[in-house]
């Protein structure tokens, strides 16, 4: 199931640092999306990636492409991606709640029937992982985890022992996900570090408006690699994505997630500690 | 991995990873005699008995080379256990905890405690409570009586330390009437002070005192070799789990009646495949590793 996909990353011999952008779930932000690579460009990031879930609860899934095409960002492919590609019936995203499978089934139906064949396709040949090597630092990019595009790694339910373990499984020094919709990173053992990038589809259930994705330099100190994480809040025109989903007659409890900052919807699959940080 | 043991045709399951680590910590032991229970716990049972915190203490340094995501305790009744609280406090350094209870016997001195453990861990502490019904009418005739009011006084105390406890419930109604038991869950939960009511759904387990409640299993409820072609084994329990008991390690937490259920004395020993033969093992192949939290649950592959 894992495809692997060697990515060429530019070397700057002059310079010491080298910036990558990591962008997480767009679910179809794509005024979120446009924001953030303009962000990270202007912060120096010499390559961007994206790990996938480019649909669901927002309007208009066309757009979101051709952002990504022309800015060649490297996108790995997310549950929803899968299945909007491969024209499944859902986006596989596990939820066993009524209420949360009813609204996932509006945002999943919605992208499905306003996502061009053309686009379907390039979802379907994307990579589930994408790999590269920087100052000797193997990066690995996913989803969900490296084992299983839709597994959950939350902060609270993620030990870091097990942490360690996929970074020893899956020979990794970086590993970077996203699915959860919240981000987080934990340094490991032997100066490796897990990070889940975040989303730019949705805030993160903090009452905020601004989306996140990560930025991560590479740096080579004393001939040891560094890396630095930082996580950018994206404040973007949320008011005209409001209006948008508003005029595509999308729910009106994903028009106040975005408005408010609060999740309203999907809570089920939320463990305690993250659930409590939240309104619903 | 999956492979056929072709003298009798039935497929086992390897340990893939051990994700999640189980405690039996109260054995069988329970205050309740619930007619659905599927080991047949019961203030007598002492079949298993109850672990101890070193116990938990050596199983939880051993279980870090093995990268264990999460670790549940169960039993019986856990709380019954006096070690409970310290061990839940020391789990909670390690990784997330998870607590299956029926809610009755939760004091609230233990829950002053646990909320500051919690509050102290980067990791969650999860409260699953099982209550079989929104009503004492439909709930005590399964656990016994009185056992609803008890349940829902579990609730409010658990909800007033600021938990955010998950509800089970095996269903013994029919799938078209979920929507409207759920919500009249969601209701009464609110009026004990659970504004945020998370509820679970789990299936009946036809084996101990269920088996005589109702049915076993048929004889065709059983996993055979071409069921298991393009499954992801990974659904599993046993794929990714296994139980600590005061009589070895078990391969899951519904199976641990079943003669070969203890795979051996460590984690090391318990590590070897299991052979689907039970009618519980059909169960979880159809509705998949039921015992996990929605927060951890592996979906079928993508």
């Amino acid at each position: 199931m894992k495809s692997l996909r060697g990515i060429e990353v530019p070397s700057k011999k002059n310079m010491d640092t080298q910036t990558f952008a990591f962008f997480g779930g767009i679910y179809n932000n794509y005024l979120a999306l446009a924001t953030a690579i303009d962000d990270a460009h202007s912060r120096g990031a010499e390559k961007l990636f994206c790990l996938g879930d480019l649909g669901a609860f927002g309007p208009y899934p066309d757009r979101v492409f051709p952002l990504l095409i022309e800015n060649d960002v490297q996108t790995v492919q997310g549950n929803y991606d899968h299945s909007i590609g491969n024209g499944l019936n859902d986006c596989q995203c596990g939820y066993t709640d009524p209420r949360d499978n009813r609204f996932a089934q509006i945002s999943y139906d919605y992208t499905q029937a306003n996502t061009t064949p053309t686009n379907c396709e390039w979802l379907k040949q994307l990579p589930t992982e994408i790999r590269f090597e920087v100052a000797g630092l193997r990066f690995l990019l996913c989803h969900g985890s490296p084992r299983k595009t839709n597994e959950f790694l939350w902060e609270s339910t993620t030990s870091t022992h097990f942490l360690n373990r996929l970074a020893d499984e899956f020979q990794a020094d970086v590993i970077l996900g996203t699915h959860t919709g919240l981000h987080w990173s934990r340094e490991l053992s032997e100066d490796r570090l897990f990070v889940n990038v975040g989303v730019l589809g949705r805030p993160a259930n903090n009452g905020q408006t601004n989306v996140w994705y990560a930025l991560v330099d590479v740096s080579v100190l004393q001939e040891k690699p560094r890396v630095n994480l930082k996580f950018i809040p994206v404040k973007y025109d949320w008011k005209r994505l409001v209006a948008e989903m508003q005029s595509e007659e999308l729910p009106v409890e994903f028009q106040e997630t975005i408005r408010s900052g609060w999740w309203t919807t999907c809570l089920e699959v939320l463990p305690a500690k993250e659930r409590s940080r939240g309104l619903c | 991995m999956i492979a056929t043991t072709s003298h009798r045709n039935v497929p086992s399951v390897e340990l893939e990873g051990l994700d999640i680590l189980w405690f039996q910590v109260s054995g069988t032991l329970c205050n309740l005699t619930c007619h659905h229970c599927f080991i047949s716990c019961s203030p007598t049972n002492k079949t298993y008995g109850y672990l101890s915190l070193e116990d938990v203490e050596k199983q939880l340094q051993l279980s870090v080379e093995q990268g264990v995501r999460e670790y549940y305790f169960t039993g019986g009744e856990p709380f019954l256990n006096r070690d409970l609280v310290p061990m839940i406090e020391r789990t909670l350094e390690y990784g997330p905890v998870t607590v299956l209870t029926n809610g009755t016997v939760l004091k609230e001195a233990w829950l002053e405690r646990l909320r500051l453990a919690a509050e102290a861990s980067k990791f969650s502490l999860e409260f699953r409570v099982s209550i079989d019904g929104p009503t004492a009418e439909i709930n005590d005739p399964i656990r016994g009586a009185g056992t609803f009011d008890r349940a829902m006084e579990g609730i409010r105390k658990l909800s007033a330390f600021g938990f955010l406890p998950i509800v089970t419930m095996t269903q013994t109604w029919e799938d078209s009437q979920s929507e409207e038991i759920l919500n009249q869950f969601r209701k009464i939960l609110i009026q004990v002070g659970n504004l945020r009511p998370r509820l679970k759904i789990l299936p009946r387990l036809k084996i101990g005192a269920e088996a005589e409640r109702t049915s076993g299993y048929e004889t065709y409820e059983k996993i055979t070799p071409i069921m298991m072609e393009g499954y992801d084994a990974s659904q599993l329990l046993c794929s990714h789990s296994r139980v600590v008991t005061d009589r070895g390690i078990a391969v899951c937490p519904i199976l641990i009646d079943s003669t070969d259920a203890i795979l051996g004395d460590t984690l090391n020993e318990a590590s070897r495949p299991f052979e689907l033969t039970h009618g519980a093992c059909y169960t979880c192949y159809q509705y998949g590793a039921i015992c996990t939290n929605p927060s951890s649950k592996l979906s079928q592959d993508s």
